[in-house]
């Protein structure tokens, strides 16, 4: 749908405007940064995290009291899929070194890094090999690869600030200093990078980064990323074994409490089965959909925070999940398009953010946080969001600025998926502004872990959105495309090692599910919901009324 | 979203896999679907436009033409009839990407029936991303791998080009071996990244990060306050005043 004659004629206040503030880009001029006190006065304000209802206590496990979003909550409260009595944990139906939960980047990374080190592999995803929000991610990876202006220092302040400080030092640290060589690790697997003809790479800015450093694959990064990390563990198929629509509903633990493997379910088979293993990473991603407070997400369609319960049953401490994190870029228009993830790097490259009056009233490099706070509070309290004709409320995000900083052509070579996604819609992003509101992104924290990816159960290890720590309270861009090659190539590394050498062999068990289903009846939650959630339900409930002989657990059949 | 926020509004009809259903004309067929009462389990990805997941081929009633889109991306039209080919069997390449070249012999290696490519075009009237395909699979005859990568590089690997090729080629797996070759071996190796790899294995920066490490947290604030912040429109080879970090 092209815009509507009423959009159309706003357009006309951010064509007044925008040549001044090209004029003003040209010389320099930023609109001011806030500081850091401002930006607390914000995020307390206007940050959907602050907001009554948006925080409820977990009330067992090993993070009790802790009081994080109540859609993970509830399914924290809730019981396993499956009766552990129902199991025959001596009916192995897979073994393997290493079992990895999930199929993204973390999870192919890592399974690239156990191989390499002499392990046999078993990837098992819940939809297909590569369907990942690494998959989504557009605008690009952080690291500071140009020593002449930038070095691992300024990245490891940036990614603290970001966080507002609280991020365990050691995991910034392994962050950063890891990051120039995962981006020459994918340099070498044959990512095509955007590059000069030189081969300098090319680097901009994001969100709450004092230097350029965020490389990109045109604004495709994730996609590239994770096409060329499947195709390499295609090559390795020998020793890395993909199951695909296997999600994983439970960890099996043995005598000794060592993580030892886990109950996969097959989603059109509907058969459960047991996969034992020296290790297990788990690699399971982010919550998105969950749909927190009712937000629209850029999330991948598996996005329900599976990996959280799984690790949570089996003891494993929750961190920074009290943050949740808002991209202030989701599309609003058109309704299609809705959530859609328009990549920070668009204000990188230099396009303004504006009210309904083309004016500027926030800097379109601010961290995520912030910036997102900034829109709500021009939306709601100062109201001069742009409404749509479906009801909601949007920004101004001045695309065509770019066509003018960077010469024309600049929109489609810089950014050729949105350019065509939004062609399809009518709508020409190099010469028409985008029209957006903050979505639902990233899951900030998770499961408690260490740079080496170790957890507090042996034998079990966690990697990328699902973990929790290394962003603090907020991540900044390019950090999650880092986040996930760099502590997943860790993880396979660790988890190997620890197949190698470490793991004991014992009688399987699911005593801590048993224990977890007590737990939750002596708190007096009575519940038949259960969790993971696996897939969100969004079919019709009109048409569920009449699947009379359908009986649900949880939205799987 | 869920469909509860589908508004009353237009209905139109649509055929899933020939059958009939009404549902709103502000649709994508991939909402379509569950507004039908799908629950989908395959078929279904980003819901944005980028894993290939969800490639779907359509007709209307009284044209020849078969219409190919991503479930997630395309709007529902009245009196469409279609379905999703979320899978197609493919072959796929095995191959050491330390040990191949960006040669037309690796590819045909890898792929021995790319040579039977007809240049029939159907492959690129079945891109749903309007890639030209066929001018793509010409450039890997030619043993152009620069042309390949660069024409390949929106390919979401949907498999539709796949799906309906005469002769059998999997035309994205050749794309995608094309572009790693040229990442690896044609695009220019960036020197500046091997350095700092260089510079950060020595230990260079270790002092400096050890030290941050064991800042607290308010003198950790005053120093993300006093950074230098690279002006976005700074040309490549700025740097900056303070360089004691670098």
């Amino acid at each position: 749908m092209p815009y509507t004659r009423e959009l159309k004629e706003l357009i006309k206040k951010v064509e007044a405007t925008r040549s001044a503030r090209i004029e003003k880009k040209r010389r320099g001029e930023e609109f001011h940064l806030l500081s850091l006190k401002e930006r607390e006065e914000r995020l307390k304000k206007y940050h959907p995290d602050f907001k009554e209802g948006s925080r409820k206590e977990i009330r067992v496990g090993p993070s009790k009291g802790y009081a994080i979003s109540p859609e993970i909550v509830d399914l924290l409260e809730a019981k396993s899929r499956v009766n552990p009595d129902f199991i025959d944990l001596n009916k192995v139906t897979y073994e393997t070194d290493v079992l990895i939960l999930g199929g993204g980047g973390a999870g192919t990374a890592a399974a690239l890094t156990a191989q390499e080190n002499g392990a046999k592999v078993l990837i098992a995803t819940k939809l297909r090999h590569g369907d990942a929000n690494t998959m989504m991610a557009e605008g690009g990876i952080q690291a500071a690869t140009k020593g002449t202006k930038d070095s691992p220092y300024y990245h490891y302040l940036d990614v603290l600030g970001g966080g507002h400080f609280k991020n365990p030092p050691e995991l910034v640290y392994t962050l950063v200093t890891e990051a120039p060589k995962v981006v020459a690790w994918l340099e070498n697997l044959g990512c095509m990078f955007t590059k000069s003809p030189e081969g300098r790479l090319m680097t901009l800015h994001g969100g709450g980064t004092c230097r350029k450093r965020m490389h990109c694959a045109a604004d495709i990064t994730g996609a590239e990323i994770m096409r060329t990390l499947r195709d390499e563990a295609r090559n390795r198929a020998e020793h890395i074994k993909v199951l695909e629509f296997s999600p994983a509903v439970e960890l099996i633990l043995n005598e000794h409490g060592h993580c030892a493997g886990a109950v996969l379910y097959n989603l059109e088979t509907e058969e459960y089965s047991v996969v034992k293993a020296k290790a297990v990473v788990l690699a399971t991603g982010g919550s998105g959909r969950l749909h927190m407070q009712g937000f629209m997400t850029t999330n991948h369609y598996g996005a329900t925070g599976d990996g959280l319960i799984l690790g949570y049953r089996a003891g494993v401490k929750l961190c920074f999940l009290h943050a949740v994190q808002y991209h202030p870029t989701g599309a609003v228009f058109p309704e299609q398009a809705e959530g859609l993830l328009i990549t920070e790097k668009v204000r990188g490259a230099g396009a303004n953010v504006l009210n309904i009056e083309g004016e500027q009233f926030v800097n379109e490099r601010e961290p995520r946080d912030i910036e997102s706070s900034c829109f709500i509070r021009e939306c709601t309290e100062i109201g001069k969001g742009i409404p749509t004709p479906a009801g909601k409320v949007g920004i101004w995000l001045d695309s065509p600025m770019i066509e003018i900083l960077m010469g024309e052509g600049a929109v489609k070579r810089e950014f050729p998926g949105k350019f065509i996604l939004f062609k399809r819609f009518g709508i020409d992003i190099s010469k028409e502004p985008m029209l957006v509101y903050p979505t639902l992104h990233y899951q900030n924290g998770g499961l408690e872990y260490n740079s080496r990816c170790e957890t507090s159960v042996p034998g079990f290890f966690a990697a990328g959105e699902v973990s929790g720590g290394v962003h603090g309270e907020n991540r900044l861009m390019g950090n999650s495309l880092l986040d996930v090659t760099v502590f997943g190539r860790i993880a396979g590394v660790s988890a190997s090692l620890y197949a190698k050498e470490k793991a004991k062999d014992g009688k399987l068990n699911l005593d801590h599910v048993r224990r977890y289903h007590r737990e939750l009846e002596e708190a007096g939650i009575i519940t038949d919901r259960v969790a993971p959630m696996l897939l969100p339900d969004y079919s019709n409930p009109n048409v569920r009324e009449h699947q009379l002989t359908a009986h649900y657990l949880g939205t799987i059949r | 979203m869920p469909t509860e926020e589908v508004k009353k509004e237009e209905l139109v009809p649509i055929f899933i896999m020939g059958k009939r259903y009404e549902v709103p004309s502000s649709l994508t067929i991939q909402k379509a679907f569950e507004y039908a009462g799908y629950q989908l389990i395959r078929g279904c990805g980003c819901r944005g436009g980028i894993c290939g997941a969800c490639g779907t081929v359509y007709r209307f009633p009284g044209s020849y033409k078969i219409e190919v889109g991503l479930a997630c991306q395309t709007v529902v039209q009245p009196n469409m009839y279609l379905t999703q080919i979320p899978f197609f069997p493919a072959t796929k390449g095995v191959y050491d990407m330390e040990k191949i070249k960006p040669t037309i012999e690796t590819l045909v290696k890898a792929y021995p029936e790319l040579l039977r490519c007809l240049q029939c075009n159907t492959c690129t009237k079945s891109c749903p991303m309007d890639i030209e395909v066929m001018d793509y699979m010409a450039a890997a005859m030619r043993g152009d791998v620069a042309r390949l990568a660069e024409l390949s590089f929106d390919c979401v690997m949907c498999g539709l080009c796949t799906a309906r090729c005469p002769a059998e080629i999997c035309q994205y797996n050749i794309a995608i071996l094309g572009r790693r070759l040229y990442g690896k071996y044609i695009a220019p190796q960036a020197d500046h990244l091997a350095a700092m790899v260089k510079a950060v294995e020595k230990g260079k920066y270790e002092q400096m990060l050890r030290g941050l490490m064991d800042t607290d947290e308010e003198a950790l604030k005053d120093l993300y306050n006093k950074r230098e912040i690279e002006p976005e429109q700074a040309d490549e080879d700025w740097t900056p005043k303070d360089k004691t970090h670098l």
